[in-house]
């Protein structure tokens, strides 16, 4: 009890202080995700639309599919990533593996299926009268689909808040694909599971606070989307 | 070739005729009310005129060329001429400006364009205060001035109104009204409007169409609809109260003997000897006395009060005299002559006061 307690102030020391590693790790962190969240948004919001706006055959199964995927297990998405760079894999030319680049690529999958079906349910949850009215004032096909897609954007910002929060606190893909590499790849989640592993309490138990205070702002940010 | 002509217009939805065989056709300028009960395919006939949906038969055509045959983009153009203020009409999550620029910013107008236009309509609607609030947080009466603004922002050639002051409190629907008589009174567009409130479309409409069940039943003047109904549930739905199962028994240069189930009516008809009808009588024409009055009047009955029901200034006695009666008098008029359940009146008419449909029997 009292190493835990130990732990605790220490780990409040590193915050408050701006411990470099603390820092560094939190930062990587944070760039990784938010980059990987900005870009899977890039491509699954207009993707997301278009699934929604338009008919196609097997469109029923393709959503299903995505619904399906929400919650795939992260390792599964760094086992395919990791098969895709490895040396010998399709992509292995690039070298990008063990690089944040990958992980970047990593998380935009891992996501993915949570944008996109978020964005699709979102774009559904707008009423038809809306898409009728925009019409009937002599919006063509893109400005009624513009005035839908407003009309949903706080489903969709939520989306976006919770794939970064998938994003930042997964540690599976990270470490299979990213490899921890201290100064480089390592992540909070990462740097977690290696510190406690190595018997560092202090560390991971400041990381481990700086992640719930992440979750906490997210929490936040949702709840005030969620409001309006 | 009229602004607005529909052909044999149907659409069918899950099997079902919302609207069938609809023939129709309706000049530039005129003001066009489409009076039914609900559900009867007002909200679906104007949907097919704002061209959002296409009928599953039938022709339509607008300005003269054909809406239905055209392209995508003819059909938006045609589109952009119109404007549809929806029964339960949706604002934008944004503001009451925005609300009301953005038909006119899908036509690409400019800022300095915009500006004077939809401050003018906000002033119109009386709304000005609330230019920058969101539009969501509007009461009901406010929403429905700001979907009319933002529909005559766009200056449609053809204004398309679905129960306009329908779910309205008295005060907010008295002051839609107010501007929707402003906006006949002021531009020169082609309103057609669907309304379950028969005078409603009286007051406002120059022509009225009744549709019933997917059908339109009848179409003519407000006097026309209302004065001489061509079905018996026209004639029901305009407030013909008395609408009584007959057979003519003798016509004598025009003016019919009806046969009420043993008594007599006489009615101003070409209908011939045989033929089975409705004779129509508004309750407001029916004169009640306590005693036998000599006049000029061809039909008056003998009859017991069944009951009499105060409706606002007005008392709407029912009579038994023979056949079931309704006569509207004054509630001033039922106190003074005591009228109750179970006293005996006279219910008289003139024969012109009657109204004679054919009545179909099969």
């Amino acid at each position: 009890m009292e190493e835990l307690w130990y732990g605790l102030v220490r780990a409040v020391q590193l915050i408050v202080t701006f411990d470099p590693e603390v820092m560094e790790i939190t930062g990587r962190s944070l760039s990784i995700s938010v980059t990987a969240t900005l870009l899977s948004a890039l491509f699954c919001l207009p993707i997301g639309s278009i699934i929604h706006f338009y008919q196609f055959p097997g469109r029923r199964i393709v959503i299903s599919l995505i619904q399906t995927v929400y919650s795939v297990p992260t390792v599964v998405v760094g086992l395919l990533v990791f098969v895709l760079f490895s040396r010998s894999g399709p992509l292995g030319g690039m070298g990008l593996l063990f690089t944040p680049t990958v992980m970047v690529i990593g998380q935009m999958i891992l996501i993915a299926p949570v944008l996109l079906g978020l964005t699709i349910s979102g774009l559904s949850g707008v009423e038809r009268a809306i898409s009728d009215t925009a019409r009937s004032l002599g919006a063509s096909a893109s400005q009624t689909a513009w005035v839908i897609i407003k009309e949903a954007r706080f489903a969709v910002m939520a989306a976006v808040t919770l794939g970064f929060g998938r994003a930042i606190s997964e540690v599976g893909l990270a470490l299979m694909v990213g490899g921890n590499i201290r100064g480089f790849t390592r992540v909070i989640t990462t740097a977690i599971s290696l510190e406690t592993s190595k018997g560092d309490i202090e560390l991971s138990l400041a990381l481990g606070i700086i992640l719930i205070a992440i979750a906490l702002v997210i929490n936040l940010i949702l709840s005030r989307i969620q409001q309006r | 070739m009229s602004f607005i002509v529909l052909e044999n217009v149907t659409r069918r939805v899950g099997g079902r005729d919302i609207v069938k065989n609809i023939n129709l056709r309706i000049e530039k300028g005129e003001v066009f009310a489409l009076i039914g009960p609900t559900g009867a395919g007002k909200t679906t006939l104007l949907r097919l005129i704002d061209l959002l949906d296409t009928p599953t038969s039938g022709k339509f055509y607008f300005d003269g060329v054909d809406a239905v045959a055209t392209t995508v983009q003819e059909r938006l153009k045609m589109r952009r001429r119109i404007a549809f203020v929806l029964q339960k009409p949706m604002v934008f999550n944004t503001s009451v400006y925005e609300n009301i620029a953005c038909g006119l910013r899908w036509r690409g107008a400019s800022k300095q364009q915009l500006q004077p236009r939809v401050s003018d309509l906000l002033e119109m609607v009386g709304l000005s205060e609330y230019r920058y609030r969101n539009a969501k947080t509007l009461s009901g009466g406010e929403v429905q001035r700001v979907a009319i603004a933002r529909a005559i922002a766009v200056e449609p050639e053809v204004l398309l109104l679905d129960e306009p002051t329908a779910n309205l409190d008295p005060v907010s629907a008295s002051r839609v009204e107010e501007l929707i008589i402003r906006i006949i009174g002021e531009t020169k567009a082609t309103i057609i409007m669907a309304t379950h409130d028969m005078s409603q479309g009286q007051r406002l409409a120059t022509r009225i169409g009744v549709l019933m069940d997917g059908e339109l039943l009848q179409v003519g003047s407000s006097k026309d609809i209302f004065t001489f109904p061509r079905s018996r549930e026209v004639a029901e739905f305009v407030g013909v109260e008395n609408v009584l199962n007959g057979v003519v028994t003798a016509n004598e240069d025009r003016v019919v003997t009806i046969d009420i189930g043993g008594k007599f009516i006489e009615a101003i008809s070409d209908y011939t000897r045989g033929e089975s009808v409705y004779a129509c009588v508004r309750p407001e024409d029916i004169t009640l006395s306590l005693a036998k009055v000599p006049s000029s009047a061809r039909n008056s009955f003998s009859g017991e009060i069944v009951q009499v029901r105060t409706v606002g200034p007005l008392a709407r006695v029912a009579i038994d005299c023979g056949f079931s009666l309704v006569a509207l008098v004054t509630k001033r008029s039922a106190e003074e002559m005591g009228l109750a359940g179970g006293k005996g009146v006279y219910a008289t008419f003139k024969a012109t006061g009657v109204h004679v449909i054919k009545r179909d029997t099969y």
